[in-house]
């Protein structure tokens, strides 16, 4: 368990990053911000697992909830609605304040 | 990775063979099943030619190289497809009637069904159930692959695999919901959830009206597979 792990209600920004490789950080959601709505446990990080490493230490893995606003602007056609994805904790960076 | 390894963590081996990637097979068969079996595939059927025989010879190298035997892998395919949408409705249908079976599923979703349906889970990424209200309707997707609970719902429809599918669901979900037939109340919120990792989702659908004293497999039989993805409600009593 990570000590500087994020509560729940934490506002994070993903990483606005594209490095080489095998990633499980889904693009539309890269630079995006969002919040913390569940820590789902520690895994193996899926970027050396990919290349037959251990992957260790185990991440943080949370479930962080974005409005559909803030990912799409205004390519939005829809009225309002929230997505979820399972991002890993090297990948959230937290904002001040809370929910 | 050898057979034993009990992580389920990455795409091509894992024991459940969670998610698959591309190949290149576009889901137009909306709404039903694949009609082939997964992997060893050996006839085309809208598989490139080049990807089949890439299939083959890591399949070849696999079995080769000890990682895991040809029977070993028939029985994890043979233990996939035998797991079927009717499991999930069952659950979900147990899940309607039964309050205290119904909070422990959404708080733990893998022990609880370890508990009360016998199955062994133990080597099956994790998963958890989400429950739709009159307040939010959960749609499940997997924009980077297909993971999709399969130790619960067996093979996914080839629909949910398709970059359409994947590409949309995100972006426009009522648009998508609508083809699906599933035309949803304004006030109803959608929450479009992208297992983008480890954690595999099932959806609870909606209770259909009218089925007050119902018993369980008369329930069942109302709880489809798409339902459970969040693309549809259950059917009507």
């Amino acid at each position: 368990m990570n000590p500087a792990s994020m509560p729940v209600g934490a506002r994070v920004r993903v990483r606005a990053a594209w490095p080489q490789g095998h990633c499980r950080t889904p693009h539309y959601l890269r630079g995006k911000q969002g919040v913390v709505v569940r820590r789902l446990g520690d895994y193996p990080n899926p970027e050396q697992l990919a290349y037959h490493r251990p992957g260790l230490p185990l991440l943080a893995l949370y479930q962080v909830e974005f409005d559909s606003a803030e990912v799409w602007g205004e390519r939005l056609r829809e009225p309002p609605y929230r997505i979820t994805a399972d991002l890993f904790e090297h990948w959230l960076e937290p904002l001040a304040g809370e929910h | 990775m050898s057979a034993g390894d009990d992580h389920d963590h990455d795409e091509d081996h894992d024991h459940d063979h969670d998610h698959d990637h591309d190949h290149d097979h576009d889901g137009g068969d909306r709404g039903s099943p694949h009609g082939h079996p997964h992997a060893p595939v050996d006839d085309l059927d809208g598989y490139r030619p080049e990807s089949l025989l890439l299939e083959r010879a890591l399949r070849e190298l696999l079995i080769e190289q000890g990682v895991f035997s040809a029977a070993e892998l028939q029985r994890q395919i043979d233990a996939t497809e035998s797991r079927t949408p009717a499991l999930g409705a069952r659950i979900v249908a147990r899940a309607w009637i039964d309050e205290a079976f119904r909070r422990d599923l959404l708080a733990a979703a893998k022990p609880t069904l370890g508990a009360s349906f016998a199955l062994d889970l133990v080597d099956t990424p994790e998963f958890t159930v989400l429950e739709n209200t009159a307040q939010v309707h959960h749609v499940v997707c997997c924009t980077l692959c297909s993971c999709y609970p399969r130790s619960i719902l067996g093979v996914p429809p080839a629909w949910y695999k398709s970059r359409e599918y994947r590409a949309r669901v995100v972006i426009e979900p009522r648009a998508v919901l609508k083809e699906f037939g599933t035309e949803l109340p304004p006030a109803c919120g959608i929450r479009v959830v992208d297992s983008t990792a480890d954690m595999r989702y099932l959806v609870i659908p909606l209770r259909p009206p009218g089925t007050d004293g119902w018993d369980e497999s008369r329930l069942a039989a109302l709880v489809t597979r798409d339902s459970m993805i969040g693309v549809a409600q259950a059917l009507r009593a």
